[in-house]
């Protein structure tokens, strides 16, 4: 027989649910070393200028977490729906859906906003990325589509809007033809929230999202009822708990936290509409939601390190010349050596022939 | 140019469109039949379409190109199938992972890619049949890729519904529980089907950057591999079907670029919605038969298999 071959556990080890990410971590790290000498980089110095280098500065550690409030929303989110088996993969989509709906809104009363206009462009992000996401509820509860492939397909056709908006009713009608809206008036920008650096509201927002995430997971009936179903929706069943409620609590949940995280994003660090809100925050909060063991505290964690992958990615790129595009390999391994070292959680590997039980 | 001639013209660049849907759709079909959902072709497509890429504008050799492509489809795919089937990860997760993957890493190998032209395939015009009116250029003046895409259809007809070994890979994928305890190797069936379906994906991103819009950019595939996921649903699981979705897909594709040429002042960023608001509608208007999707999906579709257990 086989020489390595893997045992189930009796219960699944708590040890390993918080270990793996860490082995994961230590792997992208290796195949990154790899990488890199392959590529015929000094391997320790590109590490060091992907990964260290660009938190050792007060406006570092800045942009740090203005990076990682728009993967910290819109994972929070996701993850709730992930609990109860709900693929929302829209949240690219619903981030550029909050930003047309709550910048659409500074836009709109440009000239004469006042202290109510924020929190009015709060709301109308939090709908339009929750409408958003009703349609992939509504389609899968109604039609039983799969969610998964209808919130994919609504993120191209969000921005194709985007982009049709920018180069039209949004423009700056000073802009020289630019694709770009307007920049934002001083009522619709996001307070800045530590000097010198770039954090602003949203931050708080995510922290906020973080701890109602956890008090709605582990406190509330609600929650307990995301985990059966995901766990054993026939259990689900019988125990006559509403699933279609379920899914429109976490697409609608979902959609409105990741539609402030684009809300954020133009009336934060951009200050008006671009064509291009997000470098994929939408994405990358899938891996960080698994990163952090669909658990609120954790995906904290995880949207800071993820944070780092793209301003190192910048970082290394401008130091080192490095590709951007490294950013992008990095998230992917590290998400695909989670998955794969997860499997300690629920077998041990064993090395040798299987002993026959008599 | 004459109506006659519109049409063919339009019926010849559907065809083509549909192309890269057609590859990729096919292999997720047979992957599908063998009881694993893989959610990565737009990441195999990728790099079936970076690798393809490079390899022709460093050898000249579009064969070559294709050849690579179809090995690293299929090598992205077996990344796929060793999490999946040996370490036992989610498969909805672990075909995100891959299209994120795909994505970066394609990035990454074609940074120095882009910008360069290829000449794309030649055009296979037989002669006399190529000249008929309407369907001429349609039928007769497509290149070997089409071609190909489309003589592979009847190919995995075949395959599965007239094979023993199609027979055994539809059983693993229906009860894979029985299939193991008949014998079969369940995981090494699966693990091929799953590399066919990679191989097939990098044909079909291949397509693309190789001929269908010969350059390289980043995601140049723009959601075709979500599309032809979408396309294995609404075919419920038939080669044939798949083969009319494309078509019907690579017609819309063409339809947008039409409308504007008949000077219909949409927006062109409308117009390319599409597609994608397309496929939304046919997978709401398949998967509403709940009865039908049921008896027509692979029964262990997405499921996990350890032979212990």
């Amino acid at each position: 027989m086989s020489l390595l071959r893997l045992e189930p556990r009796g219960q699944a080890s708590k040890t390993m649910v918080y270990a793996t990410p860490l082995l994961a971590v230590a792997l992208t790290l290796l195949s990154g070393f790899i990488l890199f000498l392959a590529m015929g980089f000094d391997p320790l110095k590109a590490l060091h200028a992907f990964f260290i280098a660009p938190i050792t500065t007060q406006r570092g550690i800045g942009e740090l977490i203005v990076k990682a409030t728009p993967l910290v929303l819109c994972a929070v989110g996701l993850a709730i729906g992930f609990r109860a088996n709900v693929w929302n993969i829209g949240a690219e989509g619903q981030l550029t859906m909050g930003a047309i709906t709550g910048g659409g809104l500074a836009l709109a009363f440009y000239g004469d906003g006042g202290w109510w206009l924020l929190p009015l462009m709060v709301i109308g992000g939090a709908i339009g990325g929750a409408a958003w996401a009703a349609v992939p509820a509504w389609l899968r509860l109604r039609f039983n589509a799969s969610e998964i492939l209808t919130s994919l397909m609504l993120n191209y056709v969000a921005l194709l809007l985007l982009n049709y908006l920018v180069h039209g009713p949004f423009r700056d009608p000073d802009g020289f033809a630019f694709p770009e809206s307007r920049l934002f008036e001083s009522d619709a920008v996001m307070p800045i929230l530590w000097a010198g650096t770039r954090v602003h509201l949203g931050g708080l927002f995510a922290l906020l999202a973080v701890a109602g995430g956890w008090l709605l997971i582990a406190r509330t009936f609600v929650g307990f009822q995301i985990k059966v179903i995901g766990l054993t929706p026939a259990a689900a069943g019988y125990a006559g708990f509403d699933q279609k409620r379920i899914v429109w609590l976490a697409l609608l949940l979902s959609g409105a936290l990741a539609g402030i995280a684009g809300m954020g994003e133009v009336a934060g660090p951009i200050g008006q509409i671009t064509p291009s809100i997000s470098p994929g925050y939408g994405y990358t909060a899938i891996i960080v939601a698994f990163l952090g063991r669909l658990h609120p505290v954790g995906i904290l964690l995880a949207a800071l390190l993820m944070a780092l992958s793209f301003i190192g990615g910048e970082a290394a790129q401008i130091a080192m010349g490095l590709p951007k595009a490294i950013t992008g390999v990095f998230q992917g391994m590290l998400l695909f050596f989670l998955l794969a070292s997860d499997v300690l959680i629920r077998y041990r590997i064993r090395f040798g022939a299987r002993r026959v039980v008599a | 140019m004459s109506d006659f001639a519109v049409v063919g013209s339009i019926l010849a660049a559907m065809f083509a469109a549909a192309t890269p849907l057609l590859f990729a759709a096919l292999g997720e079909l047979v992957v599908e039949k063998s009881g694993v959902l893989n959610l990565g072709v737009e990441g195999m497509m990728l790099v079936g379409a970076v690798c393809g890429f490079a390899v022709t504008v460093q050898t000249g050799s579009a064969t070559a190109g294709f050849v690579v492509a179809a090995l690293a489809g299929a090598a992205t795919g077996s990344l796929f199938a060793v999490l999946t089937l040996f370490l036992l990860a989610n498969q909805v997760a672990t075909g995100l992972a891959l299209t994120l993957f795909g994505v970066g890493l394609s990035a990454l190998i074609g940074q120095g890619f882009v910008g360069i032209p290829l000449e794309g395939l030649p055009k296979l015009n037989i002669p006399g049949l190529s000249d008929l009116p309407v369907v001429g250029q349609a039928l007769f003046g497509q290149d070997v890729m089409v071609y190909l895409a489309i003589a592979a259809v009847p190919l995995v007809h075949l395959f599965l519904y007239r094979s023993r070994a199609g027979l055994v890979l539809r059983a693993v994928g229906e009860n894979h529980t029985a299939a193991h305890a008949l014998g079969y190797k369940v995981l090494r069936i699966r693990f091929l089907a799953v590399m066919f379906g990679g191989a097939m994906a990098g044909l079909g991103g291949a397509f693309l950057s190789m001929d269908y819009t010969p350059m390289w950019a980043e995601n140049m595939t723009s959601g075709r591999g979500w599309i032809a996921l979408a396309l294995v649903v609404f075919a419920t699981w038939k080669p044939v079907r798949v083969m009319l979705g494309a078509w019907l897909f690579g017609g819309v594709t063409i339809l947008q670029l039409h409308v504007q040429g008949m000077g219909i002042d949409v927006p062109s960023q409308l117009l390319s919605m599409l597609p994608y608001l397309a496929t939304v509608l046919v997978l709401v208007m398949i998967s509403r038969d709940v009865a039908r999707i049921r008896l027509n999906a692979p029964a262990c579709l997405g499921k996990l298999f350890h032979p212990d257990a």
